[in-house]
């Protein structure tokens, strides 16, 4: 017998998507939020972005090399997808060197410590958030004007959310919605981020439970706190759209690595954070709680994975 | 007619490009190999010898026990040796190795009563079944007359013929219902009689709209009897799947149909049984899909067990030299095989080749869920692996391994292109080695 053949189990067939598509598709799903954040804060977001990105890219290659695994998996591009969402979360006076510290930690504690791709726990953009929020606090919290609002006082600006809290300033829903306030480079415009979260929802890379449930969430709780005392909660459309509640919760919330797969367990983990969000808000020190709530729902995941296993077909129920 | 669709599953491309072949007689070659273990259960005993001339139909292996099944020369000759032979699993097995007389015209007088079709009792039919070396032609090769014999207790009511033919390339069944419609039909009513159910429905999927029109215009006149469409999904023909999409009834975890009071069988397993009764034929052809962009000549073919498979593919004028990869069945659940030297058998539903060989690089798992929600069983494939690869031998029970068909569903769509499917043949197989030792 002198042919060789290929033998292998079966299936012999593939889908066609593979994990470089995904990322690469989330990457396209972003543009229209990196356009938002350089057209609201100009070009230097941009090399923030961009400086994220190859910061991101290296330490995972420096990390692959040393781990001697194969670097060539860089080309799976979620290292740079990492980059690039957790620079849409700085602010955007941030200095360079905070954001290449940031990006590291991301790639670098989020993701490699763990065993590289698919293994981490914890969201890495936000993992690198976090770091920063803790080593570099005043940095973390200091607010420019988007351009289009630059006759404001640039020394007192706060975010919608920083000026409901401390100074019990409401922003119109419409400045929300389009992005014309102030806030992290990617956060601002709630328009933007659904347009990439419906295009991700329209190829099905996303399960379109975590948006549903998590908006679902945050909108009732805090539905009940505006119906008790409108005069001190602000309503639930201010809720949704002000901070990086959209940000968050479609493209880190629904990161699937850390988010749970059993039906059940994704709509516990995606109402988890909309609660969550809300209860920081509400009555924690910081305006914003999208980052703990979504680390701590990652946290969670395991375990609800763990309790929600699917009834299997001619189970008893 | 009725109208059902199978939740979850996925959609490959059917690439059915032989549906418009009829089925042509393969040429004998000169040679059979014919395996003694073609079928799921204890190998069948030799009958035979070397030097022993036998006619065509000879029972030359006997079944060894209740889950076993005879086995007939296609051809009449002079047995060469009993040798052994590649099966399509990469096991070397028996085989009768016979020298095909192409002048002779003796045929084995059938070792059941024949008698008019319409005077077979129960109990008839299942001797037919038994003694013909009767099994599952969907794949699964399991005796059929075993599952005609359901225990007494039980009352069958439902009997669903599995037309539904949902791996891709493969055409078999296809063509079979649309030339033989009446055998399958009269197949089919030897099994409803046999088991005595009230009910029978025949499913047929949409991809196959002039089989569905062929089947119900004879079966709406006939009372008791239905066809059902089914929108094209795979695995829908799984027969865990097609009970529930038909019937609504769920086959519990470790059960049989008969669990729910169904008998389900495949379109092919009917219409063998059916020349069976009527002619005394034993179950020693049957109908195979050659297709793939290996082979310039595909087609459906009726080929004797024990041609091999190197020969059928000449005869379809196989790239010899190109082809990377042979399958024997469908490529969702079918086996690659190592060389060309292995014989068609009782479950070989197609013989694919294609010149290249889709290869996986895995990536890690995205924990995506897309394996989770195509699983027809619900058996969360995704942590059954990890189970298993993590050595958690009583999770990986508790998570149900055992009850996985491996339809490949999930290999399928992993984006991270882990061989789900082989993780969970490991652990099965772990378990089972466990089981043993114990």
């Amino acid at each position: 017998m002198t042919e060789k053949l290929y033998v292998s189990s079966s299936p012999h067939v593939l889908s066609p998507e593979d994990v470089p598509k995904i990322m690469r598709h989330v990457i396209y799903a972003l543009i229209p939020t990196v356009g938002g954040a350089v057209y609201f804060f100009g070009l230097r977001a941009l090399a923030v972005i961009v400086l994220c990105g190859a910061v991101a890219v290296i330490t995972e290659a420096v990390i692959l090399a040393v781990r001697k695994k194969k670097v060539s998996t860089i080309m799976d591009t979620s290292a740079l997808l990492t980059g690039i969402l957790f620079a849409l979360t700085l602010p955007p006076s941030v200095s360079f060197g905070t954001a290449a510290i940031g990006a590291f930690i991301a790639v670098a504690v989020g993701k490699q410590v763990f065993g590289g791709f698919g293994q981490n726990i914890f969201n890495p953009a936000l993992v690198g958030r976090a770091f920063l929020q803790a080593a570099f606090p005043v940095e973390m919290t200091t607010w420019v004007p988007p351009r289009v609002l630059q006759k404001v006082d640039a020394v007192s600006f706060a975010t919608p959310l920083g000026g409901f809290k401390f100074s019990h300033l409401m922003t119109s829903h419409t400045s929300l919605f389009l992005g014309s306030v102030g806030g992290s480079l990617g956060e601002t415009s709630a328009l933007l981020i659904i347009i990439g979260g419906i295009y991700l929802l329209w190829r099905r890379y996303i399960d379109w439970r975590i948006p549903v449930s998590a908006c679902a969430s945050l909108v009732l709780l805090s539905a009940i706190f505006y119906l008790i005392n409108p005069q001190k909660y602000p309503d639930p459309v201010f809720m949704l759209f002000a901070g990086g509640f959209m940000l968050g919760v479609w493209f880190m919330a629904t990161d699937p690595v850390t988010s749970p797969v059993h039906p059940k367990a994704v709509w516990i983990y995606g109402a988890g954070i909309g609660f969550l969000v809300v209860i920081i808000r509400l009555f924690g020190g910081m305006p914003e709680g999208i980052m703990y709530s979504i680390l701590f729902m990652n946290a969670l995941s395991p375990m609800l994975e763990r309790f929600t296993r699917p009834r299997m077909l001619g189970e008893e129920r | 007619m009725i109208e059902r669709a199978l939740k979850g599953g996925v959609h490959p491309d059917e690439c059915k490009l032989t549906a418009p072949s009829p089925i042509e007689n393969f040429p004998c070659p000169e040679r059979l190999y014919v395996p003694l273990q073609q079928h799921l259960g204890r190998k069948a005993r030799p009958m035979v010898k070397k030097g022993d001339v036998i006619a065509k139909g000879q029972k030359i292996g006997e079944a060894d026990g209740f889950i076993s099944a005879n086995i007939h020369s296609p051809v009449a000759g002079k047995v060469k040796s009993i040798d052994k032979v590649m099966l399509p699993n990469g096991v070397f097995d028996d085989a009768v190795v016979i020298d095909v007389d192409q002048e002779s015209n003796s045929v084995a007088e059938p070792t059941w009563p024949l008698k008019p079709v319409d005077d077979l009792t129960p109990d008839d039919i299942r001797t037919i079944a038994r003694e013909a070396g009767i099994v599952g032609l969907g794949g699964a090769t399991f005796p059929t007359a075993v599952k005609l014999s359901p225990p007494e207790n039980v009352k069958i009511d439902t009997l669903i013929i599995n037309g539904a033919e949902c791996e891709p390339y493969l055409t078999a069944d296809h063509r079979l219902m649309l030339e033989h419609t009446d055998e399958v039909i009269r197949g089919a009513e030897l099994v409803r009689r046999a088991v005595g159910a009230e009910k029978v429905f025949v499913g047929i999927e949409k991809n196959k709209p002039d089989a569905i029109k062929k089947f119900d215009g004879i079966l709406k006149r006939k009372d008791g009897w239905e066809v059902v469409a089914l929108k094209s999904v795979y695995p829908q023909g799984a027969e865990k799947n097609l009970i529930k999409v038909i019937t609504g009834r769920e086959v519990p975890v470790g059960g049989l149909p008969f669990n729910v009071n169904v008998a389900i069988q495949n379109v092919g397993t009917v219409y063998s049984l059916y020349r069976a009764a009527s002619e005394g034929i034993p179950l020693i052809e049957r109908v195979v899909t050659v297709s793939g962009d290996g082979v310039k000549k595909p087609g459906n073919f009726r080929i004797p067990f024990g041609v091999m498979a190197r020969e059928v593919l000449e005869h379809c004028e196989a790239r010899f030299g190109e082809i990377e990869k042979v399958i024997f069945g469908g490529p969702m659940m079918g086996m690659s095989i190592k060389g060309y030297d292995v014989p068609v058998i009782k479950s070989t539903s197609g013989i694919l080749c294609f010149v290249k060989a889709v290869r996986r690089e895995p990536y890690g798992c995205l924990n995506c869920g897309r394996c989770v929600e195509v699983c027809t069983l619900h058996i969360a494939p995704t942590r059954v692996v990890k189970l298993v690869r993590a050595a958690k031998w009583d999770e990986v029970k508790k998570a149900g391994i055992m009850n996985c068909m491996e339809c490949g569903c999930c290999a399928y769509v992993c984006p991270s292109k882990i061989p789900l499917v082989q993780w969970i043949r490991y652990g099965k197989f772990m378990l089972r080695k466990m089981e043993a030792q114990r």
